[in-house]
């Protein structure tokens, strides 16, 4: 008995250090590639490295993909501080201000998560022509500054939040923003901290909207701009330019990951799998 | 308080988040359905009522159904076995094993990178000179091309999405195993069921309210592929169609041939899948529920 399980837990370890190195191989052999020469590149060569080179960086830098990673940070923290206040006002009114219409308006909004995007697509992208809002990156940040599943979420939350913290706080006289903002927020760190790291993250690697709304190269966003690097430099095997581009790209996700993993792999929250 | 105030509160809370919706979306929904009974032509300007002739064409449109087998074709395979890898893997790292934090912070990594990223990464792996094109060669001897063969480009974004989204599918099953209560697993091990037979008798019965959710995220994410094949093929569909994906199409309708409003009768279309699949899905797994 105790000989069998000594063999299913090694079964079990070397399956798990099999998919781990599955992994990690495809961005090793890309950090890897983005050191090679060009030379190297296109004659095959080997796993790793056979001189350094850092030419990928350099042709990195001196393109606009500096200007593509500003439109992406700059943007991707717009949209992630007003998802977060505006998602979270909406929830809170869904789970505490009894209004009028607030059943309607909630079933309203289950409904609306459930269409895919690709339905509104194309008329979307009449109303942001018809906004002036083309080529401008004021339509990304419009379009994507309410998630109805993060004001879901929030909704949920805030029905568990105990009611006696804001009844106390109404007694001192705060109004109800004030309340909200002062002693509601603070107490809702945990989910506010997962909210803005999902909206971060969906913007920063969303593809389709910036191809759809933006067009003139140096408001594209980074994920937009990775597809102009790889079609400039495929054809010419510049396969060190395209992966140090890419491995860039990974490197923002990548800190706030280490930084706040707890977040990240307590989320098993309903949203991020919706695209 | 009056009821007055809580309305006026209410809906000031609300505001933003309304207006967004109202703008972006429910008249985008409204506009869509009125758009797919007309031919519009943006850059000319033009709007003419073709009533039901957009669904007439596609239905008569060999293109579409090449983008109906290729995304059929892409769900019936990635969302069984990106659901069986994520669902074993949990078991596995829920096994009191050491390490498991460290284990499932690597794996979560893909997860992270962007679809962009992540089609870059892969079209060089699988580029004439990439890894897994020269592994093949040094073991078997054969140069296979995968990016330009009809046969095989798809099969390179499904490796790509599986690899991709299990992670996260891991994690939410992950969650479901810590809901199981240890008592199902003493009784059956009394019983004398080893540790597989407890994974098929216990685990995967208990898991079934999770394994739903994974498959109706994975269907519903699957039929919505766009940008592993739009940055594959350049927006073109190809090797001959065979990464021609329903929502590339839409994109291709709307913006490469102008024809806005069969865009929008497609994107229709692919609406009603979705939803009838998921109905569907939904039936079939209450159905094994009450044979479990």
């Amino acid at each position: 008995m105790k000989k069998q399980n000594n063999i299913l837990k090694t079964t079990v370890y070397t399956i798990l250090i099999l998919y781990g190195l599955l992994t990690l191989v495809p961005f090793l052999w890309s950090i890897l590639t983005s050191f090679k020469t060009t030379a190297e590149i296109s004659a095959g060569g080997t796993f790793f490295p056979e001189k350094w080179s850092f030419d990928g960086y350099e042709t990195i830098f001196q393109s606009q993909f500096p200007t593509w990673v500003k439109n992406s940070l700059t943007v991707s923290l717009a949209v992630t501080i007003l998802n977060v206040i505006f998602n979270t006002m909406a929830g809170y009114a869904l789970a505490r201000i009894p209004f009028k219409g607030r059943q309607f308006l909630f079933s309203m909004l289950l409904m609306f998560i459930m269409i895919p995007s690709q339905v509104t697509m194309i008329p979307l992208y009449i109303v942001i022509s018809n906004l002036g809002l083309i080529n401008s990156h004021f339509s990304i940040i419009f379009t994507t500054m309410i998630n109805i599943t993060y004001i879901f979420m929030m909704r949920q939350f805030f029905i568990n939040f105990p009611r006696d913290v804001e009844e106390a706080a109404a007694i001192d006289g705060l109004t109800r923003f004030g309340t909200f903002f002062r002693i509601v927020l603070p107490n809702a760190r945990a989910s506010l901290a997962t909210q803005a790291i999902f909206v971060f993250m969906g913007v920063w690697n969303e593809f389709m909207k910036p191809l759809l709304f933006i067009s003139s190269p140096d408001k594209y966003m980074l994920t937009q701009g990775l597809n102009a690097l790889s079609k400039q430099y495929m054809n010419a095997t510049k396969w060190d330019v395209i992966m140090a581009g890419a491995i860039i790209s990974i490197i923002p996700i990548f800190i706030i990951y280490i930084v706040l993993n707890k977040y990240f792999l307590k989320s098993n929250d309903q949203t991020a799998g919706i695209k | 308080m009056s009821g007055k105030r809580k309305l006026l509160q209410g809906y000031t809370f609300m505001a933003p988040a309304l207006i967004v919706i109202i703008i972006f979306t429910l008249v985008p929904i409204i506009y869509a359905l009125y758009m797919m009974f007309f031919k519009v032509d943006l850059l000319a300007g033009t709007k003419t009522f073709v009533g039901f002739e957009n669904y007439g064409k596609i239905f008569s449109d060999p293109k579409f159904w090449a983008a109906f087998k290729n995304t059929g074709e892409y769900v019936l395979i990635v969302v069984p076995i990106q659901t069986m890898i994520a669902m074993v893997l949990a078991a596995l790292l829920n096994s009191k094993i050491q390490f498991n934090r460290v284990f499932l912070s690597i794996m979560f990594i893909p997860t992270l990178t962007s679809s962009s990223a992540m089609t870059l990464i892969f079209m060089w792996l699988f580029n004439n000179n990439g890894l897994v094109v020269n592994l093949i060669e040094s073991l078997f001897g054969t140069k296979v091309q995968f990016i330009t063969n009809p046969d095989l480009a798809l099969a390179v974004i499904m490796i790509m999405n599986i690899f991709s989204t299990v992670p996260h599918f891991m994690i939410v099953f992950l969650s479901g195993l810590q809901d199981i209560p240890p008592v199902l697993y003493e009784a059956a091990s009394i019983d004398g069921a080893g540790k597989v037979k407890q994974f098929f008798h216990v685990t995967v019965p208990q898991l079934m309210p999770v394994t739903f959710y994974v498959i109706t995220m994975g269907v519903v994410g699957c039929f919505q592929i766009f940008d592993q094949a739009f940055i594959l093929s350049n927006g073109s569909g190809g090797p001959q169609n065979s990464t021609l994906t329903f929502t590339l199409y839409i994109y291709q309708l709307a913006f490469t041939s102008n024809d806005m409003g069969r865009a929008t009768a497609m994107a229709f279309i692919l609406g009603i899948i979705i939803f009838m699949v998921t109905f569907i899905v939904n039936k079939l797994m209450k159905a094994d529920q009450v044979n479990g």
